[in-house]
């Protein structure tokens, strides 16, 4: 195995173009080396990534936020200004793994995964995060849902690498809540997993998006779950409909963890409790 | 294979190793720089028996590569005691009876020490939850988790 420590993600994408085998990125490493050590994946070049320049820093973009690919979820949580504007993320990235886990584990890590199940994944998409793709042809943006293409994959080609994650700016009257379902309280993996984020003008939802993990090959961006509580207060005639576009999307498998018909009902309890959390976070009463 | 040289500093003495570059720095640890402390225990980051401090981060040493120390500050449990004199969790740890087969000790030691260093002041629930992915299968962790908040109280009247 090779071992690179590029010094920008030009050259990191120049060492993955014209590599030959198997190829892995390394930030946390908490899939990558897991993976490495269970001979799932033996990488024949592994390009770490941590010596680039902004990769660990977390900044205000636009009114909104740049998070390098390196930073690790601790570092989030203990960010003074992060979790005030986009608290269902940090939330979300704050649920993965065992402190010592939250040292090292990166939201690109678990979007680049590809579980179904990632945690901070359906927060992303509703929050409406993009990511910056560097390629052989230059850097792009590309909103989180365009990147799962199913388990363990995604749609990133070879030579590709994502620098960084961008949340928007929260603006007024918004608030955001990730949820999931385990049967214990910690380190577990996402029976389900559900992101809300949602602006208000007065009582009234305005804007809204809805993802939904671990109920499909991918996690999912549900836009017949937005549009149910869109233009209303989240009365309980919105509720309802909300928690039945929530299952109607769901299409996930039967494992140990949870059957079909469990993770289809719960999928719509929780877009419901989160809906309540940002309504809440957003300014509303409820 | 080439090996890689690696500068890092260990328990505030500076190291130099050369390492594979599949290695992990538990097997660094273990293996080319004689510190047994850390444990593997899952290999896997679920059991935290390899915990170490990177920077002052805790983290688990076999999610870590050896090569990825470069420039790094690693702590483990070799550096908790001062010569003889044990750390004020070492001894409370005794007194308290918190560990039977010890595998899982310094894992929970150097995740403990890290814990009072960021909150001198935990609940109960905070230090269940910090020392979520440290697992013990002798002392069913009550032992551990008292042994820690009055090590805690000792170290803010001390302070």
């Amino acid at each position: 195995m090779e071992y690179h420590t590029p010094g920008s993600f030009d050259d990191a994408v120049a060492i993955a173009s014209n590599a030959d085998g198997v190829t892995r990125f390394l930030a946390g490493g908490t899939d990558v080396l897991v993976q490495l050590r269970a001979d799932m994946v033996t990488p024949d070049v592994l390009i770490d990534i941590k010596h680039i320049a902004g990769v660990k820093d977390i900044a205000l973009e636009d009114g909104g936020w740049r998070i390098g690919a390196a930073v690790a979820g601790a570092e989030m949580t203990e960010h003074p200004e992060l979790g005030k504007d986009w608290p269902g993320v940090v939330e979300a990235m704050d649920l993965i793994g065992s402190t010592q886990i939250q040292g090292r584990a990166t939201l690109v890590g678990n979007l680049c995964n590809g579980s179904p199940a990632a945690d901070s994944v359906p927060a992303l998409m509703a929050a409406g995060a993009e990511v910056s793709v560097v390629g052989a042809s230059g850097t792009r943006r590309v909103p989180v849902q365009e990147i799962p293409a199913g388990p363990g994959k995604t749609n990133l080609k070879k030579g590709e690498v994502i620098s960084a994650v961008h949340l928007p700016a929260r603006g007024d009257n918004a608030g955001d809540a990730y949820l999931r379902f385990i049967p214990r309280t910690e380190m577990d993996i996402a029976v389900v997993g559900c992101g809300v984020s949602l602006r208000l003008d007065g009582a009234k939802i305005t804007e809204a998006r809805v993802s939904l993990g671990a109920v499909a090959p991918t996690v999912l961006l549900v836009e017949d779950a937005a549009k149910a509580i869109i233009g209303t207060t989240l009365d309980a005639a919105a509720l309802d409909a909300l928690a039945a576009a929530a299952s109607a999307a769901c299409n996930p498998i039967d494992d140990k963890r949870g059957t079909i018909a469990f993770r289809t009902h719960v999928a719509g309890v929780l877009a419901q409790r989160a809906a309540k959390i940002a309504y809440e976070r957003a300014g509303g009463a409820k | 294979m080439s090996m890689i040289h690696v500068t890092t500093t260990v328990n505030g003495d500076e190291v130099e190793f050369l390492c594979d570059p599949r290695e992990t720095l538990l097997d660094v640890l273990r293996d080319r720089l004689s510190l047994t402390g850390a444990k593997e225990g899952c290999g896997t980051g679920d059991c935290g028996a390899c915990s170490v401090t990177v920077d002052d981060r805790l983290v688990c040493s076999c999610l870590m590569l050896g090569a990825e120390a470069e420039g790094k500050s690693i702590g483990t449990i070799e550096g908790m005691a001062d010569g003889e004199d044990l750390h004020p969790l070492q001894e409370k740890f005794i007194e308290y009876a918190a560990l039977q087969c010890g595998v899982c000790t310094p894992g929970v030691l150097v995740a403990t020490e890290a814990l009072l260093k960021k909150n001198p002041d935990p609940t109960e629930t905070e230090v269940r939850y910090w020392l979520a992915g440290n697992l013990c299968r002798c002392t069913g962790y009550d032992k551990i988790i008292r042994a820690v908040l009055d090590t805690a109280a000792d170290l803010r009247k001390a302070s």
